[in-house]
């Protein structure tokens, strides 16, 4: 009995000393050693409902918005699910926002010209990272705090971060929030569901991760009635590739190489 | 050694007594800061690089400036720098602890900083910048130290120094490089994204950081009993006259290409900086101030009449080490994050408790320097006794 | 060179024992004023639940360590259960597992991290009371 949970915990401690990234091998060293008629091994697994991708992306169909008013409930879908704090103090400077509404000439500065068609010019555009095949964001990080995963996301891992804003400086898009202070009591009414952040972190939409893990799509796609499709970039078939043939799209500042997974249906 | 420097004059204590009141302060309100979060400084969303960022650039290349006096002595065998080339290796030390507590005091999560080590990421900038930092740092304090040793035990450097000493000549020009990478290769930071950037660094460093050096000496001539010697400091004005010219050479070749090329987001950073952008232009006067005293000190730097004066050249170092210290510690920074990238021009203006903590800093800096200064000054008294 | 004599003998003595006295101070302050082990609470629900997510000792020795690995599973690599060597699942979540049972943070948690001078930040972001909304 004690030989059996000393072995256990040293399975704990032995995974967490040599770091998850190299646990596998231990993982598997201890797969390998089975005592009793118990399951010899804990396992770590996904959610069979998850949703998965190699490169999730986003086509954003502007023609279907007509105001800042049709904006505001994607908006607020997101930051209230977030818990994204509402700065109204000092806006302007500790602003933290991962979905968020601006002109044309502010979202696309590197399109709009001199002599912009009248809708254009004056519809809002959603903006939000944009989940880049080739993020720069990734590249500053010095601790891997902010990282791209399998699926194509890019995350942010706030346990880690060590709150350098590199990252801000390296997002081309300004998608980046940093928490110049502790967000909570900015928080109107707090979603228990999930976390919150501390002061000094860096903080931006996570395509919401946390629903794809149990099956759902991204708060603000549900919330867009139609106007925003969500799906595999990689894959063929899926249907925001569907609308990226029978469409003309624009990405922001496809000129820079970052490869944005966020496309907009104008 | 450092027995050296608990002895001092009145004076000497004194002054090292108001620089701990100095350091003091600007620590309380450090950890004000470590309360609150940096939303005590003027940092924003849109420029989230500030004043802290700025001074560690800027005292980089003091560091890196070191080098100006150890390639002449070590490489060319330049005798003359022999008396005060450890004056150029302590400074480094000053300077790069300095920039390691800049460094530090602009992290969120400062607790978290080994985080770098526990996940190094050779893919980031930054992680090079710790490592060259620390290196250098390490380098400046070893060198310096076994040399000075050398010196007042009066016995040949050992020689596994010297390795060490060449070593630290390609590791200088590493510190000012690796940091101007930080920006350089970011894209979408059309004031940064030049292959210039690395070169020009490097050339506001050796015009600051022997200028800056040229004064210390001719303040220890004034208040000590060791001469660093009138041809070691006007060796060193020659070097700032090229580093300053190469300085502004280098900003109008940066001028010629943006300006003609015309590409809206290199430009829109410079007409910030200069004549201000959508009414904004916080930093105009300072950048013209940087220009002019750039310039004065080119022309008293460039004629030998006037170089060769010492009153003036004080003047001329003093016009060097402010101008480029406004270039690199006020626009380099801020001017690259004006306009955002989305073209909203939100501007940037340190507050009180984030200058009072650069300043403790500063004064931290200052009392590092002090303490090996007066080591080295000492040491020099005692061999020529 | 070659020096026997000890200069400043008293002063250097004195030096140790005051330096001596200083670095044990924690000690001798602290002696005979040992605080009793807290005696943690459990809810009706844990109570009824017999087992956690391992033995209860390694759950002592090792949630630390665990919660660890579930962070970075979670956040890292988007994996979210946990099936332990029972063959029971669970969702690696602080918020949503561990205080689901253990409700009681006050008495069960902050207990025995105040006793052993751990501060933990966790709950600076996760919800200390997801039942409670706030």
């Amino acid at each position: 009995m004690m030989q059996s949970s000393r072995r256990n915990f040293l399975k704990i401690a032995g995974l967490s000393a040599v770091g998850i990234s190299g646990a596998k091998p231990v993982l598997d060293a201890f797969a390998a050693e089975g005592h009793g008629d118990e399951r010899t091994e804990f396992e770590i697994r996904k959610n069979e409902k998850a949703l998965t991708a190699q490169q999730w992306g986003m086509v954003i169909d502007t023609r279907k918005f007509e105001s800042a008013a049709d904006l505001e409930p994607l908006i607020e879908a997101c930051h209230s699910l977030h818990n994204v704090p509402h700065i109204d103090e000092n806006k302007v400077r500790h602003e933290v926002k991962w979905i968020w509404e601006d002109e044309y000439k502010h979202v696309f500065p590197t399109l709009a010209g001199k002599f912009v068609d009248e809708r254009t010019e004056h519809l809002p555009f959603l903006a939000l990272c944009n989940h880049c095949e080739n993020p720069p964001c990734v590249r500053a990080c010095p601790t891997k705090a902010t990282f791209k995963r399998e699926d194509g996301i890019v995350l942010m891992d706030f346990h880690r971060c060590i709150g350098c804003r590199f990252c801000m400086a390296a997002c081309p898009y300004g998608s980046r929030s940093f928490n110049f202070k502790d967000p909570r009591p900015f928080i109107k009414e707090r979603n228990p569901e999930f976390p919150t952040r501390m002061k000094g972190v860096v903080e931006k939409c996570n395509f919401c991760a946390e629903r794809l893990a149990v099956g759902k799509k991204p708060a603000c796609v549900e919330a867009s009635n139609g106007a925003i499709a969500f799906g595999d970039m990689n894959d063929p078939e899926s249907e925001v590739r569907e609308l990226l043939k029978s469409n003309y799209t624009i990405r922001r500042k496809k000129g820079l190489g970052t490869e944005p997974a966020v496309y907009y249906i104008v | 050694m450092l027995e050296t420097a608990l002895k001092g004059n009145k004076g000497y204590y004194r002054w090292m007594a108001a620089i701990v009141a100095v350091i003091g302060v600007g620590f309380a309100c450090y950890l004000w800061q470590l309360k609150d979060g940096l939303g005590i400084t003027g940092m924003s969303r849109d420029v989230s690089w500030g004043f802290y960022i700025a001074q560690f650039t800027f005292l980089v290349g003091v560091a890196a400036s070191a080098v100006m006096l150890v390639i002449p002595y070590y490489l060319h065998n330049y005798k003359a720098f022999g008396k005060i080339a450890i004056l150029g290796e302590f400074l480094a030390v000053a300077s790069v602890s300095m920039c390691l507590m800049f460094i530090l005091a602009d992290l969120g999560q400062p607790m978290r900083a080994l985080n770098m080590i526990l996940h190094p990421t050779p893919g980031s900038v930054l992680f090079w910048d710790m490592i060259v930092l620390n290196g250098y740092l390490f380098l400046n304090i070893v060198i310096g130290w076994k040399v000075l040793e050398a010196e007042r035990n009066e016995v040949m450097v050992a020689g596994w120094v010297k390795p060490l000493i060449y070593l630290s000549v390609p590791w200088a020009v590493s510190i000012h490089t690796v940091t101007a990478f930080l920006y350089c290769g970011l894209p979408g930071r059309g004031f940064w994204l030049t292959a210039i950037l690395a070169p020009r660094f490097l050339a506001s460093a050796f015009a600051a950081g022997p200028s800056l050096l040229i004064l210390l000496c001719l303040l220890i001539r004034k208040i000590t009993n060791f001469d660093p010697g009138r041809e070691q400091i006007q060796s060193l004005a020659k070097i700032v006259t090229y580093a300053i010219i190469m300085n502004v050479f280098f900003f109008l070749c940066e001028v010629f290409v943006v300006f003609y090329s015309g590409i809206p987001e290199h430009m829109d950073h410079f007409k910030y900086l200069f004549v201000g952008l959508h009414g904004h232009g916080v930093l105009v006067p300072w950048m013209w101030t940087s220009m002019g005293l750039m310039a004065l000190a080119i022309l008293l730097l460039v004629n030998p009449a006037t170089r060769k004066d010492e009153s003036v050249l004080v003047v001329a170092c003093i016009c060097v080490f402010v101008g480029t210290w406004i270039d690199k510690g006020l626009g380099m920074i801020s001017g690259g994050f004006v306009p955002n990238p989305l073209h909203h021009v939100n501007e940037y203006v340190p507050t009180t408790p984030e200058i009072v903590i650069a300043i403790g800093i500063y004064a931290t800096g200052i009392f590092i320097l002090s303490v090996l200064f007066k080591i080295v000054v000492t040491v020099k008294e005692e061999v020529s006794a | 060179m070659a020096n026997n004599k000890m200069y400043d003998k008293g002063k250097i003595v004195a030096g140790l024992v005051i330096f001596a006295v200083m670095i044990t101070f924690p000690f001798w302050f602290n002696l005979g004023k040992a605080a009793p082990a807290p005696e943690l609470k459990l809810t009706e629900k844990a109570k009824a639940a017999k087992e956690c997510v391992l033995e209860k000792a390694e759950m002592k020795a090792g949630h630390m360590q665990l919660l660890d690995i579930w962070r970075e599973k979670v956040v890292r690599e988007g994996s979210r259960e946990y099936v332990n060597t029972k063959g029971k699942t669970y969702q690696m979540s602080l918020s949503k597992t561990c205080l689901d049972c253990h409700s009681n943070k006050a008495e069960f948690c902050d207990r025995c991290h105040d006793y052993a001078s751990v501060n933990p930040y966790c709950w600076d972001c996760h919800i200390d009371n997801p039942k409670e909304k706030k």
